[in-house]
């Protein structure tokens, strides 16, 4: 019998040996062992996808905060200015004002004192004419005394009260 | 390595042993040929060793293995070392000889009558022993059953989130591999390909684990399983059977009709189509067959060296050889069981693919 004829017995052994060998180790051992496998690669690509948005929800929340922060910032030179501009304009309000009260008062001073110095120089006015009076009534007792006298005195006071 | 190297050194001088038993056993100057047929060949019982080769009180251990037979409408069960008890034994009305590992029905004294070519032309009972080939399929069996049994434990009962660990370690990048580099590239289809997947492990394992027990030189192992037509045969007709079985109308409108060639060429191509059916698992079948046989063959010739050359001196060379052949069929058992996997999930792809 050559090595190449085909032996019945051993064909029939192969046969059921492998279909058994088959059907046994796919429910004993391929089942579960790929079963494992593919519960094993499902997990890290879960995982991995997990990850994956685990890290973009990070980098989202990362602008978020870079976005809040930026908010913030704006916010705060938004109040600063609008303070400074708050400040200023009350400085120049108030300079305006003060600039305003300051020329009213030195007004009125100037009126006032316009209106002193009148009122002064008619006091003035007045006791030199009171004055006047009685210098006048003075001398005109004393020099009056006399008649000469009394002409030249008179004479000479006309001549001096061309002042006014 | 050393250990390695310990191992092959024992096998050359049991083999070599055992082939100078043969030697004086037959009487007649050394037969290269005959011997190296014996080993590639089946028997039914399983050498183990031979002690005291040539000498007067030379025994061998063997195994003997169940002989089933099937002659007359009747089943006749018995222990292949009947046959050195008694050389010719009763089979109801008939009786049966063993000669050179084949049984032939014989009338009561055992008479073999041979043609001009020195066959033998008795008529042989329809033979189901358990043959060395077939108690090393067995064992190759318990072997898987035993690997990938465990192995599934380990997945079951430590889940298949943890880390592999142990005999996982050793199944699990082969079975990945197969999945993977083979069932998935080739089998477009994830459902398909998962369909698939049970036959072609247990193929791939199956062809992988008993070209491997047939490079072991020692008992149990040195049959010629997988280098055994009959196997390579069995597995052949179960991929074409696979390969036809579950093909698409889309293959076989293919095959059949050719759409979208010339009706010159078409009467060409669809006897060649058809041909190539059967030539696919044909090539399958001799690829595995002829490839170990080869292995095989080569071996046992290096290890004849001594014996021919009938010279001690001889013997570096062969165990040099012989050691770099060992290293080749070890490269050549997972060789094979990866091309014949391969080449049924390709064909198998190539069935059940949807048209681009």
């Amino acid at each position: 019998m050559g090595i190449l004829t085909p032996d019945p017995g051993l064909v029939f052994w192969t046969t059921l040996s492998f279909v058994i060998l088959l059907l046994i180790l796919r429910k004993v051992a391929w089942k579960p062992i790929l079963r494992a496998l593919k519960v094993r690669e499902e997990y890290i690509e879960f995982s991995l996808r997990d990850a994956a948005q685990a890290k973009m929800e990070i980098a989202r929340i990362g602008e978020r905060q870079k976005e809040i922060v930026e908010e913030g910032r704006r916010q705060r030179d938004d109040i600063i200015r609008e303070a400074r501009d708050l400040k200023d304009g009350i400085i120049r309000e108030a300079k305006e004002a003060a600039q305003k009260e300051a020329v009213r008062i030195i007004q009125q001073t100037h009126e006032q004192m316009e209106r002193e110095k009148k009122e002064a120089i008619l006091g003035i006015q007045q006791q030199i004419s009171e004055l006047s009076l009685e210098i006048a009534s003075k001398i005109l007792r004393e020099e009056l005394s006399s008649d000469i006298r009394q002409k030249s005195v008179i004479k000479q006071h006309l001549q001096d009260f061309t002042f006014n | 390595m050393r250990l390695f190297i310990c191992l092959f050194v024992l096998f050359f001088a049991v083999g070599g042993r055992a082939v100078a038993e043969e030697l004086t056993e037959h009487g007649e100057e050394f037969n290269a040929t005959e011997m190296i047929m014996h080993h590639i060949g089946d028997s039914h019982e399983w050498h183990i060793i031979s002690f005291n080769a040539g000498a007067e009180n030379e025994f061998s251990v063997t195994m003997p293995l169940p002989v089933i037979l099937w002659h007359n409408n009747g089943l006749h069960v018995f222990m292949s070392s009947k046959f050195h008890n008694e050389k010719i034994i009763a089979l109801g009305d008939d009786y049966a000889v063993l000669e050179h590992g084949h049984i032939y029905i014989t009338d009561a004294s055992g008479t073999l009558v041979h043609d001009e070519n020195g066959a033998v032309t008795n008529a042989s009972p329809l033979d189901f022993s358990i043959t060395r080939n077939v108690a090393s399929m067995l064992l190759g069996f318990a072997i898987l059953l035993l690997l990938f049994g465990t192995a599934a434990n380990g997945y079951a009962k430590r889940g298949g989130l943890s880390v592999p660990k142990g005999i996982q370690l050793l199944v699990e990048p082969a079975v990945l591999f197969i999945r993977d580099d083979i069932v998935r590239e080739q089998i477009h289809s994830k459902r398909k390909a998962d369909f698939f997947m049970p036959y072609l492990l247990t193929l791939f394992f199956f062809i992988l684990i008993n070209n491997l027990i047939g490079l072991v030189p020692f008992f149990p192992g040195a049959s010629n399983l997988s280098g055994n037509i009959s196997f390579t045969l069995t597995l052949a007709v179960i991929s074409f059977l696979t390969i036809n079985i579950f093909a698409s109308k889309n293959y076989w409108k293919h095959t059949f009709l050719a759409p979208g060639i010339p009706l010159p060429i078409k009467i060409f191509i669809v006897p060649v189509e058809i041909i190539g059916l059967f030539t696919k698992p044909f090539a399958l079948m001799l690829r595995l067959f002829a490839n170990i046989t080869a292995g095989h063959i080569i071996i046992l010739s290096l290890t004849s060296i001594v014996f021919v050359l009938g010279t001690v001196a001889a013997s570096p060379l062969t165990i040099i050889l012989s050691l770099m052949m060992y290293c080749l069929e070890f490269l050549v058992a997972f060789l094979q069981a990866y091309i014949f996997t391969l080449l049924t999930t390709l064909f198998i792809g190539i069935a059940v693919n949807d048209a681009h």
